[in-house]
């Protein structure tokens, strides 16, 4: 049996976000190094600031400007960081409860070692050279023991305020497509195509999955299908798909292949994509070095019959 | 012991639009939650717990939005809960907030499902690039479309049929305030105009992209008896699952989709849809997808629904109307599609559907569906209690 396959997994995407009017605030101030937060039903300033009460659920829009230093009121010590976090050097996260405010916002400390960090130290904003309206306009929070700041009351009124914000994600993962896949992976190598048979039902599974969703034991009898097969549906795509190189129309199809008890999904080419049709027979077509078949093409021989693959589509 | 009959006595949506750059997520989902309140007369304090309904955390890439949404929509210091269900969670959030009443666990409970599409990247959520699996070859459409075709085979429909639903959704989009897409000047030669995007869906034929929230309020009897407004009652409601894919699927008519339509039907003594239920909001993606349902729900014999459609049937004076409110194919955040389903159903049992409105409607169902025809959700509800 092949070893179980593995790969890394990154995915990632730039999402946009719509901040809203507190929001929008907020990271304007930051941009313009000015800190704001906002004040609450019963007197508290949150920093940062949120939309509706949290006691009174009413909607609270009374921007209050705060110190840009404040007080460490927890932290925990990050010993490597990671890609994308506020400094490459080992730094402590910290809560910082600034002056004016009634809660403490979470961002990074730079400090020379755990050693140098204590709940309760004096803390300042060390900002950004460049400042996009960000919440990484504040590059992390600095020691400080020199005298409170008084904040210069700004009421949260900017010119050209930011709206938006793009926010990077990214994760992470290591892949692996389990024993079943594994084996169907290799058998393609050698171009042929094994499923797996149910114990309970019978079914022929291609891909394998390693069980059956239906029956919900393993499956482990291997079966070869095809090569040849039959369409059974299909559409024609007349949009070009991102990151696909292929020429539209083309004829994306379900296609059985000869004892297998469900359809896998393939390209059908070398016929006109206006005649390609339910019940086609087809094979596979490999290019050089590729782990599935480029394309299916008409064998020639005479359309399946619909009764025998109606329940295949 | 049984069941406390269920009411909708609030119902709240935002006028859905391709955008909503004005306001966060929260802004959002606030403004359907303060609609549904006004609507009820009643208060944040009024309400008990709270169960919200969004598509997969991939497609707007916020984890657990649900934890940070606390505060605008009044849920600090009481229960809140997420439902997942894909497509069709719309619906199977309004039916867990359902079941909250009727087991007597709270009197009174807001639900709420949203999205911002245009924050979020659906296709990008459902085609990560898995290592050694075979890119998806076709897009968005290219999933449905081999259904539909198949569909055609099976029944026999002519290829108009698939255009007439658009048609029709279009229009009455016109009369909803509330729907994304009002194109005044549609006509079925535009539709049929249209770009063929995934023969045989057109462009016309597919769903648009939409920001919106859709917010319920529903309570017990006592709850009801307060309501300013008529509400709406729960007559059955009822959730089913199968794989996305296993040997014998039939993507045509599913039978998650036949055992759930058949479980409302019993809990409500439906014996009879199509005489007994006076319109339907069914969750239609893609045009031809309103023909394979009403197969599915029981409105008409297999291979017979596009008969109905043809037939003016389904048309908003016809005598089953369906996705008066211009359905899915006229508006399409897709968290929030299934409740929008489920409340304009409710709208209707109230007599609250304005320019939309089926005349005595009675009784009416709401459907929702997702994740490659994975999840069902539904409930039928009326003008007035069960068993009076």
């Amino acid at each position: 049996m092949p070893e179980v396959l593995k790969a890394p997994l990154v995915v990632e995407f730039p999402f946009t976000r719509s901040l809203g009017p507190v929001q929008s605030a907020f990271l304007t101030g930051l941009r313009e190094r000015v800190v704001l937060g906002v004040r609450t039903g019963d007197g508290r300033v949150l920093v940062p600031p949120v939309e509706y009460d949290p006691v009174t659920a009413e909607e609270i829009r009374d921007l209050v400007e705060v110190a840009p230093t404040g007080t460490v009121t927890t932290w925990a010590w990050n010993h490597a960081p990671r890609r994308g976090q506020p400094l490459t050097t080992p730094f402590a996260w910290a809560l910082v409860r600034l002056d004016g405010a009634d809660t403490a916002l979470l961002h990074a400390l730079d400090a020379p070692g755990p050693d140098a960090v204590r709940t309760g130290m004096r803390v300042r904003v060390r900002w950004a050279a460049e400042r996009t309206g960000a919440i990484t306009d504040i590059a992390c929070f600095e020691p400080y023991d020199g005298a409170r700041r008084e904040p210069s009351g700004h009421t949260g009124v900017f010119e050209d305020p930011v709206t938006g914000i793009v926010a990077a994600a990214r994760l992470d993962y290591t892949y692996s497509p389990g024993r079943a896949q594994t084996a169907y992976i290799d058998a393609l190598s050698g171009r042929r195509t094994v499923g797996e048979r149910c114990p309970a039902c019978r079914k022929v599974y291609v891909p394998p999955r390693g069980a059956c969703p239906t029956c919900g034991v393993a499956t482990s009898d291997q079966v070869e299908v095809g090569p040849r097969g039959t369409v059974t549906t299909f559409c024609i795509v007349n949009i070009k798909a991102k990151n696909l190189d292929i020429e539209v129309p083309y004829v994306y199809a379900h296609i059985a292949l000869d004892g297998a008890d469900l359809p896998l999904h393939g390209r059908i080419g070398g016929i006109p994509y206006d005649e390609v049709r339910m019940g086609l027979r087809v094979e596979p077509v490999w290019t050089e070095g590729a782990r599935y078949p480029d394309h299916y093409r008409p064998t020639g021989e005479p359309d399946a019959d619909y009764d025998t693959y109606k329940e295949l589509l | 012991m049984s069941k406390e009959p269920v009411a909708v006595v609030g119902i709240g949506q935002t006028k859905h639009v391709a955008a909503r750059r004005d306001v966060s997520i929260a802004g959002l989902v606030r403004e359907a939650a303060r609609r549904a309140l006004d609507d009820a007369a009643l208060t944040w304090a009024d309400i008990d717990a709270v169960v919200i309904g969004k598509a997969p955390d991939f497609f707007e890439g916020v984890m657990m939005p649900e934890l940070y949404l606390a505060d605008a929509l009044g849920a600090v210091g009481k229960p809140m809960l997420r439902v997942h269900t894909a497509g069709s969670v719309g619906g199977s959030t309004a039916l867990v907030a359902a079941n909250l009443v009727a087991a007597g666990v709270h009197g009174t409970v807001l639900t709420l499902a949203f999205e911002k599409q245009s924050e979020s990247n659906a296709m990008w959520g459902l085609s990560l690039p898995i290592p050694f699996q075979q890119p998806l070859l076709a897009g968005a459409g290219g999933f449905f479309a081999p259904h539909i075709r198949a569909y055609m085979r099976r029944s026999g429909a002519p290829e108009t049929i698939g255009a007439l639903v658009a048609y029709k959704d279009r229009r009455n989009a016109l009369k909803n305030p509330y729907a994304h897409l009002h194109e005044h000047d549609i006509t079925l030669e535009k539709v049929m105009a249209s770009p063929m995007l995934w023969d045989p869906v057109r462009y016309s034929e597919t769903c648009p992209s939409s920001d919106g929230a859709c917010a319920m309020i529903l309570t017990d009897r006592t709850g009801a008896a307060r309501a300013p407004r008529p509400p709406a009652w729960m007559l059955g409601g009822a959730m089913r699952s199968e794989p996305t894919l296993f040997a014998g699927k039939d993507f045509v008519s599913p039978q998650a989709g036949r055992d759930c339509a058949a479980d409302v039907y019993r809990q409500a003594g439906i014996t009879d849809p199509r005489r007994e239920i006076d319109g339907a909001e069914i969750y239609v993606p893609f045009s031809w997808y309103e023909p394979m349902w009403l197969e599915n729900l029981g409105f008409a014999d297999e291979g017979e629904g596009w008969k109905l459609t043809e037939a003016g049937v389904t048309e908003l004076d016809g005598d089953l109307p369906v996705n008066m409110s211009g359905g899915v194919l006229s508006t399409n955040p897709i968290g929030a599609s299934g409740m929008i389903r489920f409340a304009e159903a409710a709208l209707q049992v109230r007599g609250q559907a304005g320019e939309h409105q089926v005349e005595g409607a009675r009784r009416v169902l709401g459907h929702a569906y997702g994740g490659g025809s994975q999840f069902f959700s539904m409930w039928l509800v009326g003008d007035r209690p069960p068993d009076s």
